[in-house]
C-alpha cells in the first residue's frame, strides 16, 4: 500500500511539472522564434528552418531599418510623455479620490463608490462612437490633450488600488496629525501621500504598461500619423497589414516588446499584487 | 472611517475668514469637493455621459455630423436581421470556449503552483508575460507563427505530420477562427491564473492541514477549500472573459487584417459600423445590445456561482480578507 501510495505520488509530481513545462514552452516558443528571425538576414530566413538558430547573433540590420525608417523613436518619445502626464493626473486624482471615499463619511460617499464599481464593469472600448463625437465637437481629436484626457478619465483599476492600500493606514496618524494642528489637506500631502509609495509604484506599472500597449484610442485620436506617433502606431503603420519581410516584422516587435521585458523582470512582485490587488475588489 | 472629530475649540461670535477657512467642518468640505470633484467630474464625462447618449443615439438613423430622423427600434431590430452581424455572435461562442478553455488551465496551473514547487517563479513569469505583451505585437508574432511553413507548421513537422495535412491556419475558415482565439489564450491565460494564485494564497494553510487529517485528498482540498475562497475572483473572470469575447478586437484587426475570412468579431463589427460606414446610431445600437448581454451574463453568472458554493459558509468565515 505505501510503496504504491508514493509511486502514485512520483506519478502525479511527473505530470505536473510535465505541463507546467509544456505550458511554459507554449508561451515563449512564438516570443523565441521571433528572436531568431530578427537576426537572420533575408535570404537566410527565407531558406532557413523557422524554428533554427541563426547563424549570425551580431547581425543587426534588421534592427538598425526599423528603428531609422519606421518612426518609432518618436513613437517613444510621444508614449513616454503621454504615460508621465496620465500617470501623474491619475495618480493624483485615484489617491485623493481614496483618502475622501477612505476617511470621511459624507453624502455621496457610497454613491461614489458604486459609481466607480460599475464603470468597471462597462468596458468604455464600448462608449468609443459617443466619446468620439464628444471630442469631435470639442476638438480634440489629433490632438495629444485630447488623448492624454481620454486616457486620464477612463482609468478606475488605479483607484482601487489605492484605495485598498487606505484601509491599511491606520486612522490614528492622521488624528494626531489633526491634533498637532495638520489641516487636512496636509495630513494628505505631508504624512499620507508619502506612505503610499508601494501602490503608487504599482500602479505607475499597472498604468505605464497599459499606456504603452495601447492602440484603438491612439488610433482613433491621433488619426494623423505622419504627426502622431505612439509604439503602437508607430509599429502597426510601419508593419502593416500586408507586409511580409518577417524578418524586420520580428525586429519590430522585440524593440516594441524589450522595455516591458526588462520592467517585467524588475518589478515582478509589484505587477503580481497590483493585478490580484486590482481585481479582487469586483 | 469614522469622520475626525473636531479638534478646534468652537468660538462664537464673529470670525475672520481665515478662521472660518480653518474649522473642521469648513475644512472636511473643502477637502471633499477639492479632492473628489476631479475623478468624479471625469467618470461622469468619460463613462455615464456618453453612455446616456449612446442609448440616445442608438433611437435615430444618424451619421457623426448628421441626424438624418428618429428610428425607433429599427437599428436594435438591425443588429438581430442584418445575417453579417448577427453572424458576429456565433464568432463570440468560439472565443467563449476558448475563455473556458482559458479559465480551466489558469485554475489548473495557480492550483498546482500554489503547493510549493521548484521554479515557481520562472513557470510564472513565462506563463505570465504573454499578458503584458503589446497587442498589435502579439498580432504580428502570430502572423509570423501561423504563416504556411512557418514556426507552427514547422513544430508540427517535427511531431511527424506532414505539412500537406495541415490546415491554413489563418485562410481555412473551418480552423481560422479558432487559431484567434489560440492567441487570446495565449495572452490571458497567465494573467488569469495569477489572479487564481493571488487569491489562493490568502486561503489559510491551516485548513489543509486539518482537511488532510480528516483524510482529504488533493481534489477535495480543491474542491471543498480552495474553489469556494476563490469564488469571488472566479466569477469575475468568467464575467470579464464574456465581456472580452464579444469585444475581442486586436487578433483579427492585425492577424487577418480587420476580420478578413469571416472572423469578424462583433466588436471589429461595431467599429466598422461607425467609423467606415459612418451608421452611427446602428453602432450604438450594437454597443447597448452588448451591455444588454454583459448585464445578463453578469446576472446569470452571479445566481449560478451563488447556487455552485451555497455549501461553502463554514469555509468562507475563515477565508482572508482579500476575497471578501
Amino acid at each position: 500500500m505505501g510503496v504504491e501510495r508514493t509511486h502514485r505520488d512520483y506519478l502525479f509530481k511527473l505530470l505536473k511539472h510535465l505541463t507546467l513545462i509544456a505550458a511554459s514552452l507554449v508561451s515563449v516558443l512564438p516570443l523565441v522564434s521571433c528572436v531568431f528571425a530578427a537576426f537572420k538576414t533575408a535570404e537566410e530566413f527565407a531558406f532557413s528552418s523557422k524554428v533554427a538558430l541563426p547563424v549570425d547573433w551580431g547581425y543587426l540590420q534588421n534592427f538598425q531599418r526599423f528603428w531609422n525608417d519606421s518612426g518609432i523613436i518618436q513613437g517613444f518619445a510621444t508614449s513616454i510623455m503621454v504615460m508621465f502626464i496620465v500617470i501623474s493626473i491619475s495618480v493624483m486624482t485615484g489617491s485623493m479620490l481614496a483618502y475622501v471615499l477612505d476617511r470621511f463619511t459624507f453624502r455621496g460617499n457610497k454613491l461614489i463608490r458604486n459609481g466607480f464599481l460599475l464603470a468597471s464593469l462597462i468596458p468604455t472600448i464600448l462608449m468609443q462612437v459617443t466619446i468620439y463625437k464628444m471630442m469631435v465637437s470639442f476638438n480634440l481629436v489629433n490632438s495629444l490633450l485630447g488623448y492624454i484626457i481620454m486616457m486620464a478619465g477612463t482609468d478606475v483599476i488605479s483607484i482601487y488600488i489605492l484605495l485598498q492600500y487606505f484601509e491599511n493606514i491606520p486612522n490614528t496618524l492622521d488624528e494626531s496629525a489633526v491634533i498637532e494642528g495638520c489641516t487636512y489637506f496636509g495630513v494628505f500631502f505631508r504624512i499620507l501621500f508619502p506612505l503610499l509609495r508601494p501602490a503608487v509604484v504599482t500602479c505607475m506599472i499597472l498604468k505605464g504598461v497599459a499606456i504603452y500597449n495601447e492602440y484603438y484610442s491612439a488610433n482613433l485620436y491621433l488619426q494623423d500619423k505622419s504627426k502622431f506617433k505612439t509604439v503602437s502606431t508607430a509599429l502597426y503603420v510601419y508593419l502593416g497589414p500586408t507586409k511580409s519581410q518577417y524578418e524586420i516584422i520580428c525586429a519590430g516587435v522585440l524593440i516594441c516588446i524589450l522595455p516591458v521585458l526588462v520592467i517585467f523582470i524588475l518589478f515582478q512582485k509589484q505587477i503580481y499584487n497590483g493585478m490580484t490587488r486590482g481585481a479582487v475588489k469586483g | 472611517m469614522s469622520a475626525i472629530q473636531p479638534l478646534v475649540p468652537r468660538e462664537t461670535g464673529r470670525r475672520t475668514f481665515h478662521e472660518w477657512l480653518l474649522m473642521p467642518k469648513v475644512q472636511k468640505r473643502l477637502v471633499i469637493f477639492a479632492f473628489g470633484a476631479v475623478p468624479v467630474a471625469l467618470l461622469v464625462l468619460f463613462t455615464y455621459y456618453p453612455f446616456i447618449r449612446m442609448v440616445e443615439y442608438s433611437f435615430y438613423n444618424m451619421s457623426y455630423t448628421k441626424v438624418r430622423g428618429f428610428y425607433g427600434f429599427k437599428n436594435y431590430l438591425d443588429v438581430f436581421n442584418k445575417p453579417e452581424l448577427f453572424a458576429t455572435f456565433r464568432i463570440s461562442l468560439y472565443y467563449m470556449a476558448g475563455a473556458i478553455v482559458q479559465i480551466t488551465l489558469a485554475l489548473y496551473f495557480a492550483t498546482v503552483l500554489s503547493f510549493r514547487t521548484k521554479l515557481t517563479s520562472i513557470y510564472k513569469g513565462a506563463m505570465f508575460f504573454p499578458f503584458l505583451v503589446n497587442g498589435i505585437a502579439i498580432g504580428f508574432i502570430f502572423k509570423f507563427f501561423y504563416t504556411r511553413g512557418y514556426v507552427l507548421d514547422t513544430v508540427l513537422q517535427a511531431f511527424g505530420i506532414p505539412l500537406e495535412k495541415l490546415p491554413f491556419w489563418l485562410r481555412d475558415t473551418a480552423i481560422n477562427n479558432w487559431s484567434l482565439v489560440a492567441t487570446s489564450v495565449w495572452k490571458y491565460m497567465g494573467q488569469n491564473m495569477v489572479l487564481f494564485a493571488g487569491a489562493i494564497m490568502s486561503v489559510d494553510t491551516n485548513l489543509y492541514e486539518a482537511a488532510s487529517i480528516d483524510g482529504a485528498n488533493k481534489w477535495h482540498q480543491f474542491r471543498y477549500i480552495i474553489l469556494p475562497s476563490i469564488s469571488t475572483v472566479l466569477t469575475l473572470n468568467v464575467i470579464l472573459s464574456i465581456t472580452g469575447s464579444l469585444s475581442a478586437f486586436e487578433p483579427p484587426y492585425v492577424i487577418t487584417s480587420m476580420g478578413g475570412n469571416g472572423t469578424a468579431t462583433y466588436f471589429i463589427k461595431m467599429h466598422q459600423t461607425a467609423h467606415v460606414q459612418n451608421k452611427v446610431g446602428l453602432a450604438c445600437a450594437m454597443a447597448v445590445v452588448l451591455v444588454l448581454i454583459i448585464s445578463l451574463a453578469t446576472v446569470v453568472q452571479k445566481l449560478i456561482f451563488k447556487y455552485a458554493f451555497r455549501d461553502a459558509g463554514t469555509v468562507r468565515s475563515v477565508r482572508g480578507k482579500a476575497v471578501n
